[in-house]
């Protein structure tokens, strides 16, 4: 089988996954330009609830999905109340700061409760191995997250384009004061979109583990593939993400393949040359 | 035949389907004081800019004296003699006034650049900020800092940073936007006395300032110039009055005095 | 009038930046170390070290509003330029501290073109990715830097062809303590300068300076590659004192931990950076026997604190209070 196949093929998987991981932070950064560097550790919440559930109560994989994505969306909303809200107005720098320390906090809990060491993971046997058609092999597990995060694309989209929440969400990202004028409750819209981009992430968070793996790291690691996903792509973009994390999936697989001297450097000399070309982003407008 | 200050010819500029400006040409002659009005949504704010380079023009030139300046960046456009104030108060919250005008003149004069003389040591730069403070009336509050001025003063104060840039031609963005009625007195005094070296063109909504201050006004509709003329012309112009729909207009028989 | 007139703004302007009686007291307290704690003298040249790495990033930080996340790429750079000269041979510490800085310099001048044309979430990933970036390059060419087992055989000549660096730190110290000093001058007089003026100007209103014919992307160049020169000198420092280089001298843990020094110090003070790196630099050395991971819990704390309670750091809350002295009656 030609290894481009393959490398391609990992390179879009990982690409949806990072493009779960980043969609959240997209429309929320776009829609009130609160810099959250924790939204990884609302992943990390999501991997370590599915990988608790799993081993110490026994619940099926795809049950735990679910909870994973209101354990994010939960966090959040916690944290908004209490710490976030008062923070809109900010400069980048407080905003940076006070996430940075919630991550911090989040990684030495994380590795307080559980350790350092790799979360095991058993897939369902459903969801291991690899299939083949057409003489090409296709992993099991990369089908099916690739397939969870189009129907979450598709969802996202019409959510977007055909409901009035969505044509909300719109308007806000687009102009914040004409929004207001409008009379749309800005941020109760907020609140809401920050909570279900955070449980995408946590939704992220559970089905990256079986994938990249789970330990405290994960919540600063991953968090600079989404930043870059989301800088690259244009801030409240749902398609500028989709875009970039496609691009960099691929980019980043491809690179540590063929090129592993400087595989692992390719990742930010893409972003840096994007972010010149296009400052706002692919699909950015500021 | 006085020399022109300030042309603009065949301006365009749109952004997909809103056109901000449609083949605008505008000619300023030397020492006139101009007044650019319009409805809301004119692109009256659009057209100055274009005109400081804020923006960039789809097509056409922009001509400062006999200079085109339509490649130039904003800030070379300023160093040639072009200087705006904001519609919206656009100043350097923590700096004291005084700091604020500072740097205007500092940055004019080409010292800037400059980090191994100390401040104080700058006595002519010193002293043309605080005379230009004071000429505004805010010599006495020269040293608070910007955010803790009236806002009246603060106002002044956006005037007062584009004085010192020394300017030949100058763009005041509603210079009265917002000020109180006991806070405009001084407002008013500014403007009267701009030196009749400096061409000024304000876009402005309040008629009285317009009939008080400008020898010349153009209409603004819809990013094109509808009509120019002297303040009495458009008053009485039927187009005009239709546009403006109900909008108080100050009367040129009767000047308002405070 | 003119004579009059002039009384007034140009000694009031004086007045403001004047030397202080707390900044007098505070480089006196410099040198207690000597005599009060002699056995602390090398953390004491650790703290001054990186109470330089902190000025330099206040700067641009502090009194121009460039938030940097990938900072210490400059102190690494001078870290690994001072340790391999001395490792080739040259061993000469204050000319190493040129050639470093130099170095350093160019590196920012050259990435100084990305970074001016970035604001917002733009900057702060360039200036992350140019941080990994490095990072991970001096990560792979381990046959120059050493890769993870750091440079070594680094020795540093005697200063000044007399004071030999030992164990004790005396000369690590006064080395450390006195570039510190000299560089803080030069920093305050910027600060005091038009230039200075300037970058407070870009601070507070970047888009109004271009209306004020101000060439902002020029300014913002022209701070950085100093920014970067003075990183690199402290990067030096470390490598010339120690005796080490490893590539947790251009980490983003290094980067992350002098914004954190910075905000607790409080940011565009000179001091700010001074304080914060010793509060911190004194607390871990404390601390030193906790697991690293509880450290960062901690520090988490610390900030989520120090952001919502005091903004302005220590400096900031200080001035707070004297000023709320000086209006009661």
């Amino acid at each position: 089988m030609p290894p481009v196949f393959g490398v391609f093929f990992d390179g879009i998987a990982y690409g949806m996954l990072l493009f779960l991981l980043s969609v959240g932070l997209s429309v929320t950064l776009g829609m009130m330009n609160f810099v959250n560097l924790a939204h990884c550790s609302f992943a990390m919440l999501g991997g370590y609830v599915t990988v608790t559930l799993m081993n110490a109560a026994g619940w099926p994989f795809l049950a735990t999905l679910p909870v994973a994505f209101v354990a994010g969306a939960a966090a959040s909303v916690l944290l908004e109340r209490i710490l976030f809200r008062r923070f809109y107005q900010a400069s980048d720098l407080e905003q940076c700061l006070l996430t940075i320390g919630i991550v911090f906090v989040s990684i030495a809990g994380a590795a307080y409760i559980y350790g350092t060491d790799q979360q095991p993971l058993q897939l369902p046997s459903y969801l291991r191995g690899s299939l083949t058609f057409m003489g090409l092999n296709f992993a099991v597990y990369r089908l099916f997250l690739i397939a969870i995060a189009l129907l979450i694309t598709i969802v996202l989209v019409t959510g977007l384009e055909a409901t009035r929440f969505g044509a909300q969400v719109r308007a806000a990202v687009n102009n914040q004061r004409m929004a207001r004028g409008l009379g749309i409750n800005v941020e109760a819209l907020f609140a809401t979109t920050f909570a279900l981009g955070s449980g995408l992430a946590g939704l992220g968070g559970a089905l990256a583990v079986a994938m990249v793996g789970l330990d405290p790291s994960f919540a600063f690691v991953y968090l600079i593939y989404v930043l870059i996903v989301v800088s690259v792509g244009g801030l409240g973009s749902i398609a500028g993400s989709f875009a970039a994390a496609m691009l960099l999936g691929v980019s980043d697989i491809a690179g540590k393949y063929y090129v592993p001297a400087i595989g692992s450097v390719l990742i930010y000399l893409v972003m840096i040359v994007l972010l010149m070309w296009r400052p706002a982003g692919l699909f950015g407008r500021r | 035949m006085s020399e022109t200050a300030l042309a603009a010819r065949g301006l365009h500029k749109s952004f997909g389907s809103l056109v901000v400006a449609s083949d605008i040409n505008i000619e300023l002659p030397a020492g006139v004081r101009y007044a650019l009005i319009g409805p809301n949504g004119a692109g009256k704010t659009s057209l100055i800019n274009l005109v400081t380079g804020m923006l960039q023009p789809d097509a056409g030139q922009i001509l400062l004296g006999d200079n085109d300046i339509t490649a130039l960046s904003p800030e070379l456009r300023v160093q040639r003699g072009l200087a705006r104030t904001f519609q919206i108060n656009s100043l350097f919250p923590h700096l004291t006034a005084l700091e604020s005008v500072m740097l205007a003149v500092c940055e004019r004069r080409g010292v800037a650049r400059t980090w191994w003389r100390r401040l104080p040591a700058y006595r002519h730069e010193i002293d043309e900020a605080y005379d230009i403070l004071g000429a505004l009336a805010l010599a006495s509050v020269c040293h608070r800092p910007t955010r803790e001025l009236a806002y009246g003063q603060q106002r002044l104060l956006e005037i007062a940073l584009a004085l010192a840039m020394r300017p030949k031609v100058l763009l005041l963005d509603e210079p009265a936007a917002g000020v109180p009625r006991d806070e405009s007195r001084e407002l008013f005094a500014a403007i009267a006395g701009l030196s009749r070296d400096i061409t000024v063109l304000f876009i402005e909504h309040d008629m009285e300032l317009v009939f008080r201050f400008a020898s010349r006004v153009i209409v603004l509709v819809g990013g094109r110039v509808m009509v120019e003329g002297t303040p009495q012309e458009i008053a009485a112009d039927a187009r005009v009055r239709a546009v403006y729909l109900g909008k108080a207009t100050g009367r040129p028989e009767r000047p308002r005095d405070d | 009038m003119a004579t009059e007139a002039i009384a007034g703004p140009q000694d009031y302007l004086r007045d403001q930046i004047r030397w202080r009686w707390g900044e007098i007291l505070f480089w006196f307290a410099t040198l207690l170390p000597f005599v009060l704690a002699p056995s602390y003298l090398v953390l004491a040249s650790q703290i001054a070290i990186t109470a330089l790495f902190a000025l330099s990033l206040d700067l641009i930080l502090g009194f121009c509003g460039i938030v940097s996340l990938g900072h210490a790429a400059y102190f690494g750079l001078g870290s690994y330029t001072a340790g391999l000269l001395s490792k080739w041979g040259w061993g000469e510490p204050l000319s190493g501290l040129l050639i470093a800085a130099l170095a350093a310099g160019l590196f920012g001048y050259l990435t100084s073109f990305i970074v001016a044309r970035f604001r917002h979430l733009a900057l702060i990933m360039i200036t992350l990715g140019l941080g990994l970036l490095l990072q991970e390059a001096a990560n792979s060419a381990s046959w120059l830097t050493g890769g993870s087992d750091g440079l070594q055989g680094i020795h540093t000549w005697p200063l000044l062809a007399r004071f030999k660096f030992d164990l004790y730190g005396y000369t690590a110290y006064s080395y450390a303590l006195a570039v510190l000093f000299v560089v803080f001058l030069g920093a305050r007089r910027l600060i005091h300068s038009p230039f200075g003026l300037a970058l407070r100007g870009i601070r507070e209103n970047g888009q109004r300076m271009p209306a004020i014919g101000a060439p902002t992307h020029s300014h913002i160049r022209t701070i950085y590659t100093i920014a970067a020169a003075v990183a690199g000198l402290a990067g030096a420092l470390l490598a010339q004192t120690t005796e080490t280089v490893s590539l947790e001298a251009l980490g983003f843990q290094r980067s992350a931990d002098v914004l954190v020094m910075l905000i607790l110090g409080g940011t565009g003070r000179l001091y700010g950076g001074l304080i914060g790196a010793a509060v911190y630099m004194i607390a871990r050395d404390q601390f030193s026997g906790l697991n690293p991971q509880y450290w960062y819990f901690w520090i988490g704390l610390l900030l989520i604190a120090v952001v919502t309670l005091l903004p302005n750091g220590i400096l900031g809350g200080l001035s707070l209070l004297t000023r709320r002295r000086k209006a009661a009656p």
